[in-house]
C-alpha cells in the first residue's frame, strides 16, 4: 500500500484534509472486503490450528465431545515419540536429496545447457521437463509408481543392460519418492534459472572468456555470483514446496513400508485422519511450520547479505 | 522463450487450481431439501454404510428394504450413501459427516469396536425410548444387545449380525502337500509346520495369510493379532483391575509369530500384505483361484462366493475346510475366536430420527434380518433367525462358526480401544517389514498405550481375568 497524497479522497469524505486519520480510513474502505476475506480464510484457519494444537481435539472418543486444553502435551508426546523423530529425519533427507540437491542442481544444469543448445533441442527438452510439472500430482505419482514397481520400467531397463534391479518402492522407498519428486519438480527450478540467466549481460561473460577463464571458472566466478539472488529465492521456494509434499508420497508408498517413507506430512495425516487425533496432528503441523520458518530464515539471510 | 514457458507454467498452475476447486465442490455433501422435512410424515432419510471393494450384498439388501419402506411410507425418500473406503478412511469419513447437522446421515452403520468411542464423542443418539416401545427387541440375543451399549448403560445401536473367526484351509492343496483333509491343529507350531510343509511341497501357493499392518486397519488388529494374543496367557485389558495390560510375554510371542510367518516367506510378501485391497483380494482372488492354502479369517468370507457375492464360486463348500485357531500351546480351551459385528445407529445430529428409526425397524423385521444373515454371511443375532431352518442350512460353514460362539472373546468395549488398536497395527507393521524386532515394537506399544490411557497408573503387567 503506497501512501501517496491523494487529494481525491478528501472530496469523497467531505471533511478537510487535516484529519489524515479519517482520510486513511476512507482510503482503506475499498480494501476492507479483501482484508475481511483474508482474515476469515487465511488468518482464521491458522489461528484455529494453533488453538487445536494445544487441545486434545479428536474425531472420536472423549476428545470429540469435550475439547480440553492440554498445554504442551501434544508437543511433549511428539518429541518423545520414535515415529515422530523418524519422520523429521526422513523429511530432512527427502528435502535435501530431492529439492536442495536434485531439483536445484538439475534445474540449473538444464537451464545452462539449454542456453547453449539449438532451438529444436530447447523446445523438446523444455516440453518434456515442463510436461512432468504440468501433470496433476496424482497422475504423476501413478506413473512413477509404475516406473519404480518391481516389474516396472526402471527395473526392465536395468536388467536390459545387465544391472541388478531392486524393488524400489519396498526396498528403498525414500530414494524412490525423492527421485520422483526430482522428476516432477525440476521444471520449476529450470524456469527460475532460465529467467535469471537470460538477464546476465552477454558482455560480462564474453570479457571473462577474453581474459582466459574456462567454462567451469566462468560458471563459478561469473555466472553463479550474478544469479545468487535467484538461487536463494529458488531454494526457498522449492524447500517449502518439498517440505509439504503429501500426495506424491501417499500415492506411491502411503509412507510405508512400515514408516520408511513417512515424512512429516504423512505422519500428520495418519495421526489426524487415520487415527483421529486432530489435536496431535495440528501440533505436528505447527512443528512443520517451524521447520519451514527456519529454512526460510536461512535463505532470507543469504538474500539480504547479497543485497547489502 | 522464457515468457512463453512462464505462460505455460501459469496456465498449468491455473489448471491445477481449477482441479482442486472442482474437487472440493464435488466433495461437499449435497442434501436436497432434507432440512425442510419434519420428523413426522414423509421424510428424506440418508443412510451411510461402508462398501468393501466389489461387494454389493449390502447395497442390494438396502435397495430392497428401501423399496419396501418407500411403498409403506408414501412420499418418503431413502437415499443410500455407500462410502467406498478402506477401514480407517470409512470411520474418518462418517465421523466427519456426523460432526455437522448439514452432513450428518440419518442412519449410520457402526462397527461395534468403534461404537463406544463414537458414543463418548457424542455422535450418536440413545435409542432406549424407541427400543422400549419395540416388540422385536426381545428377539435379540443378550450378548448382541450389549454390543452397542454405552458406558452410561444406554443402547445406541441395533446389531444386525455377529461373526467369529477361524482358519480356512484348502483341502486340495493340503492333499498335494500330504496333509490331512480333516486338519485339527492343536498349537501355533502345528499351524506353522503345516505352512512350512506347503511352502516346501506346493510351490507357487501362498501357505498362510493373516491380515497385518496399517492398511487393513482393525482387520489386522482383530483377525490377525488378537486371534494370536487371546490364545496366549495374556490379554489386552485386565477387567479385574480395570487397567490395560502392557509388557506381557503373550504380546511379544504374538509379534514373534508375525515375524516368523513374514520372514520365512510363509505369508504373502509384506508388500502385498500391505496393500489396502488385501481383504478383497483374499476373498475374491487368492482363495477362489486356489493360490492360498490357509487363511486366518472371518466367518463371513464365503459371502463373496455366493451367487449374490462379488466372486461366485460354488465349489468352495467342498474345497475349503474350516478349523478353529488353536491356542499358543494348546492350553486353556484349546481354541480361540473373537467376535465383533456391526450395528445400525442414528447420529445425534440426524434431522429425521423418527423416520430413521422406522427404517431401522424395517431393516430388522424377521424376514429382512434372515435375508441379510444369509446373503451377508452373518451369524444371526435374532433368536427367531438363528433357529430358522433355512438360515441354518444356508451354508456349509454356518454350523461350525456358530459353534465357536461358545469360546469367543469380545474386544474391550472401551472408548480407548480404537487408539490401542492403532498401536497394535503399527507394531505389527514394523515387525512384518523387518523395521523393528518384536521386543522393540512391544516396548513402543507399551509406551504408546501408557500415553493413551493416562500414564502408568492405568496400566498393569498382569493379565489375570478376562
Amino acid at each position: 500500500m503506497t501512501t501517496t497524497v491523494a487529494p481525491s479522497s478528501t472530496a469523497a469524505a467531505g471533511t478537510p484534509s487535516r484529519r489524515p486519520r479519517g482520510a486513511k480510513l476512507v482510503k482503506m474502505l475499498p480494501l476492507s472486503p479483501a482484508i475481511g476475506l483474508m482474515l476469515v480464510f487465511l488468518a482464521g484457519p491458522i489461528i484455529y490450528c494453533v488453538y487445536a494444537a494445544f487441545t486434545n481435539m479428536a474425531l472420536t472418543g472423549p476428545g470429540a465431545a469435550n475439547v480440553k486444553f492440554v498445554g504442551l502435551d501434544n508437543f511433549r508426546k511428539a518429541f518423545s515419540s520414535g515415529a515422530f523423530t523418524n519422520s523429521i529425519w526422513l523429511t530432512l533427507v527427502f528435502t535435501l536429496i530431492s529439492a536442495i540437491i536434485g531439483q536445484n542442481t538439475l534445474g540449473l544444469g538444464l537451464a545452462l545447457l539449454m542456453r547453449k543448445s539449438t532451438k529444436v533441442v530447447r523446445n523438446f527438452v523444455g516440453t518434456a521437463v515442463i510436461g512432468a510439472w504440468v501433470l496433476p500430482e496424482i497422475v504423476a505419482a501413478y506413473l512413477l509408481s509404475a516406473f519404480f514397481n518391481d516389474d516396472g520400467t526402471l527395473n526392465v531397463m536395468l536388467h536390459a543392460v545387465g544391472l541388478p534391479g531392486q524393488d524400489w518402492l519396498y526396498g528403498a522407498p525414500i530414494i524412490a519418492v525423492s527421485l520422483a519428486n526430482i522428476w516432477r519438480g525440476t521444471a520449476f527450478s529450470m524456469l527460475v534459472y532460465s529467467a535469471a540467466l537470460s538477464e546476465i549481460p552477454k558482455e560480462i561473460e564474453e570479457s571473462a572468456e577474453m581474459d582466459g577463464a574456462g567454462g567451469w571458472r566462468r560458471l563459478l566466478f561469473v555466472t553463479l555470483p550474478m544469479i545468487t539472488r535467484a538461487v536463494m529465492t529458488n531454494l526457498m521456494l522449492i524447500t517449502l514446496q518439498t517440505l509439504s509434499v503429501f500426495g506424491l508420497i501417499y500415492a506411491m508408498t502411503r509412507g510405508g513400508p512400515g514408516t520408511k517413507s513417512q515424512t512429516l506430512p504423512l505422519y500428520m495425516y495418519e495421526q489426524a485422519f487415520s487415527f483421529s487425533q486432530i489435536g496431535y496432528g495440528t501440533a505436528i503441523a505447527l512443528v512443520m511450520l517451524a521447520i519451514g520458518a527456519v529454512f526460510s530464515l536461512i535463505y532470507l539471510r543469504g538474500l539480504n547479505s547479497e543485497a547489502a | 522463450m522464457v515468457t512463453r514457458k512462464r505462460f505455460i507454467a501459469a496456465a498449468a498452475a491455473g489448471a491445477l487450481l481449477l482441479g482442486v476447486s472442482a474437487c472440493s465442490q464435488g466433495s461437499t455433501t449435497k442434501q436436497p431439501d432434507a432440512g425442510s422435512s419434519q420428523s413426522s410424515g414423509p421424510a428424506h432419510i440418508k443412510i451411510a454404510y461402508q462398501q468393501w471393494g466389489p461387494g454389493v450384498v449390502m447395497k442390494n439388501f438396502l435397495t430392497g428394504v428401501k423399496t419396501e419402506y418407500e411403498a409403506a411410507h408414501p412420499g418418503s425418500q431413502v437415499e443410500i450413501v455407500p462410502v467406498v473406503a478402506s477401514e480407517n478412511d470409512y470411520y474418518t469419513k462418517i465421523q466427519l459427516m456426523m460432526r455437522s447437522p448439514n452432513t450428518a446421515p440419518d442412519i449410520v452403520y457402526e462397527d461395534t469396536f468403534l461404537i463406544n468411542s463414537d458414543i463418548t464423542a457424542g455422535y450418536l443418539k440413545p435409542l432406549d425410548d424407541y427400543i422400549g416401545k419395540w416388540d422385536q427387541w426381545d428377539q435379540f440375543e443378550d450378548t448382541a444387545k450389549g454390543a452397542a451399549r454405552g458406558q452410561d448403560g444406554k443402547t445406541y445401536g441395533v446389531p444386525d449380525g455377529t461373526d467369529t473367526r477361524a482358519l480356512w484351509y484348502n483341502k486340495e492343496i493340503f492333499k498335494k502337500a500330504g496333509l490331512p483333509a480333516d486338519w485339527q491343529p492343536k498349537t501355533w507350531d502345528d499351524v506353522l509346520s503345516a505352512a512350512r510343509t506347503i511352502k516346501q511341497k506346493v510351490p507357487g501357493v501362498i501357505p498362510f495369510n493373516m491380515y497385518s499392518g496399517k492398511p487393513m486397519g482393525e482387520a489386522s488388529a482383530m483377525q490377525g493379532f488378537e486371534m494370536l494374543l487371546y490364545g496366549t496367557k495374556d490379554t489386552l485389558y485386565n477387567y479385574d483391575q480395570k487397567k490395560w495390560v502392557v509388557g506381557s510375554q503373550g504380546f511379544k510371542d504374538s509379534l514373534n509369530f508375525v515375524k516368523t510367518v513374514f520372514s520365512e516367506g510363509l505369508a504373502p510378501s509384506p508388500k502385498d500384505a500391505l496393500s489396502p485391497n488385501m481383504g478383497s483380494k483374499v476373498g475374491t482372488e487368492l482363495l477362489p483361484q486356489q493360490k492360498l492354502a490357509i487363511d486366518l479369517d472371518g466367518s463371513w468370507i464365503y459371502g463373496n462366493w455366493l451367487k449374490s457375492g462379488a466372486k461366485p464360486w460354488p465349489q468352495w463348500s467342498t474345497v475349503l475346510g474350516q478349523t478353529a485357531m488353536p491356542t499358543q500351546d494348546g492350553s486353556g480351551k484349546g481354541k480361540v475366536s473373537l467376535s465383533g459385528g456391526w450395528t445400525w445407529a442414528i447420529p445425534a445430529k440426524s434431522k429425521n430420527p423418527d423416520a430413521a428409526w422406522d427404517f431401522i425397524k424395517t431393516l430388522q423385521t424377521q424376514k429382512n434380518a434372515a435375508k441379510y444373515a444369509t446373503d451377508g454371511a452373518q451369524i444371526a443375532v435374532r433368536k427367531d433367525v438363528a433357529s430358522d431352518a433355512a438360515y441354518k442350512s444356508s451354508s456349509a460353514s454356518t454350523q461350525f462358526f456358530t459353534d465357536l460362539v461358545s469360546v469367543t472373546v469380545y474386544r474391550p468395549a472401551l472408548p480407548e480401544y480404537p487408539k490401542v488398536s492403532n498401536e497394535i497395527i503399527t507394531a505389527m507393521e514394523s515387525v512384518m517389514t523387518g523395521q523393528s524386532q518384536p521386543d522393540a515394537a512391544a516396548k513402543n506399544y507399551d509406551q504408546a498405550v501408557e500415553g493413551i490411557v493416562g500414564g502408568k497408573d492405568s496400566t498393569t503387567t498382569k493379565s489375570t481375568g478376562q
